[in-house]
């Protein structure tokens, strides 16, 4: 966990230092949309997370500046059926009586040209921390900014689906991952 | 078009006994896991479960095209009212075999679950998902699944029936290497 203190500590050091760019924050839960693609027995079957929370904070101007953390409230996924939602709370998935959320906590940005982007952080599911690079994209629509992006998470460097799910020849051991967040841009920083 | 002959040709024999094998097979495993609580194992089952049914209805065209060019040999003397039923039966069996495997099909996509056919050939959806429809499906599923199953003893006991009874040769003539 010290690794996420640091990490921590170093995006409210990026906040603190980047008051003066045009930088979108106000992250609008609505508008935002967190889903993700599993293969059972090579069916994809799609699913999502209805609530999480983004902090953002992207300066197009100043990518490298930017930082986010995102938090999942895992007992809101849908993952294809009844079945399955009753199944992926459990211990052997989930498990989340014990570990109720998942976090995203950046540690830099790095622009790759154009409009595209890749966000380096670490991933926190079921008490494992496992280093994630995830390629977005970033547009502006109107005032707002948009983020689109995603990476393959592999379930088993989670533990998420243990004894007989380890069998990742029913459920894939990748697991697509995407997201779409639209921000506003923060109001005190309009300069 | 081909002249009535003793014998089923070769096509019309190999095609029945591949379904025959495949649906019973299908049916059994199709109440088993059913039942079983959701783990791997089950998704495995399932899947196993529709690759046998799709193929059945893969087999049922090249079948049906195959019966509709070449008439099957003329009926064995019988009474006429068994002939009758042993021919609506027949009917009834092909509407069935094709039936059931388009309804777990539909079921299938309508559940949200896209066949994939031995886990790499995608199967088109043609219907999208739709909770209501899929249970709907589903129940229309089991019920053609236990018609079908009704029929198929009818049809069991009729030839067997022809066999060991009247000790004609209806059942020699549909079977392979018969004479
Ligand atoms: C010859 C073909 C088939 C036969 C004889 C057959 C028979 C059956 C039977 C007896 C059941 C159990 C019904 C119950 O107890 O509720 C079942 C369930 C099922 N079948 Fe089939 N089936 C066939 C083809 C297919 C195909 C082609 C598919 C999909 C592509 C399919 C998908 C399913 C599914 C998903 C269930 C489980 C429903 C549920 O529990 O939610 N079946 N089938
Ligand atoms: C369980 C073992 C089975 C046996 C012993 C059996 C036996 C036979 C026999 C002897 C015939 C020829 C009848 C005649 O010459 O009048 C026949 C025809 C037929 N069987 Fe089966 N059968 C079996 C299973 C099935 C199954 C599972 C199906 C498909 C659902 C099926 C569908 C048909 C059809 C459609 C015909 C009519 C062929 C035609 O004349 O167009 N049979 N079967």
């Amino acid at each position: 966990m010290k690794i996420n203190h640091i990490a921590l500590s170093a995006a409210a050091l990026l906040l603190a230092g980047a008051a003066h760019a045009v930088e979108f924050k106000q992250v609008d839960a609505a508008k935002s949309s967190l889903a993700f693609s599993s293969k059972q027995m090579g069916v994809p079957v799609p699913g999502s997370f209805k609530k999480f929370t983004t902090q953002i904070t992207f300066d197009p101007a100043k990518p490298t500046t930017a930082s986010t953390v995102l938090e999942i409230d895992l007992a809101s996924i849908d993952a294809g059926s009844k079945d399955a939602n009753d199944e992926v709370v459990g211990k052997q998935w989930f498990n989340v009586k014990a570990f109720p959320t998942a976090k995203f906590v950046s540690t830099g940005v790095k622009a790759l040209g154009g409009n595209r982007f890749e966000a380096i952080g670490k991933m926190t599911i079921k008490g494992q921390t496992r280093d994630v690079t995830a390629p977005f994209t970033f547009k502006q629509d109107g005032a707002n900014g948009v983020f689109d992006g995603g990476f393959v998470l592999k379930r088993m460097d989670y533990n998420i689906g243990e004894g007989p799910w380890a069998d990742v020849s029913a459920v894939a051991n990748e697991i697509e991952i995407k997201f779409h967040v639209v921000a506003a841009p923060a109001a005190a920083a309009k300069k | 078009m081909n002249q009535p002959t003793a014998r089923y040709t070769g096509p019309a024999i190999a095609a029945h006994w591949l379904i025959a094998i495949l649906i019973l097979a299908a049916f059994p495993l199709g109440l088993y896991m059913h039942g079983l609580p959701l783990s791997p194992n089950k998704l495995k089952l399932y899947s196993y479960h529709k690759w046998i049914g799709m193929t059945v209805l893969l087999l049922f065209v090249p079948r049906i095209l195959w019966r509709l060019t070449h008439r099957p040999p003329a009926p064995l003397p019988m009474p006429a009212w068994q002939h009758k039923i042993a021919e609506g039966t027949h009917h009834l069996l092909y509407l069935l075999m094709f039936l059931v495997p388009l309804s777990g099909w539909l079921m299938s996509s309508a559940k949200g679950f896209q066949v994939v056919y031995f886990g790499v050939l995608p199967i088109p959806d043609l219907i999208g998902k739709d909770k209501e429809l899929g249970e709907l499906l589903e129940e229309m599923h089991e019920v053609l699944s236990w018609s079908l199953m009704t029929l198929v003893g009818l049809h069991l006991a009729g030839a067997l029936k022809h066999h060991i009874i009247d000790k004609d040769s209806t059942l020699r003539r549909m079977l392979p290497f018969g004479k």
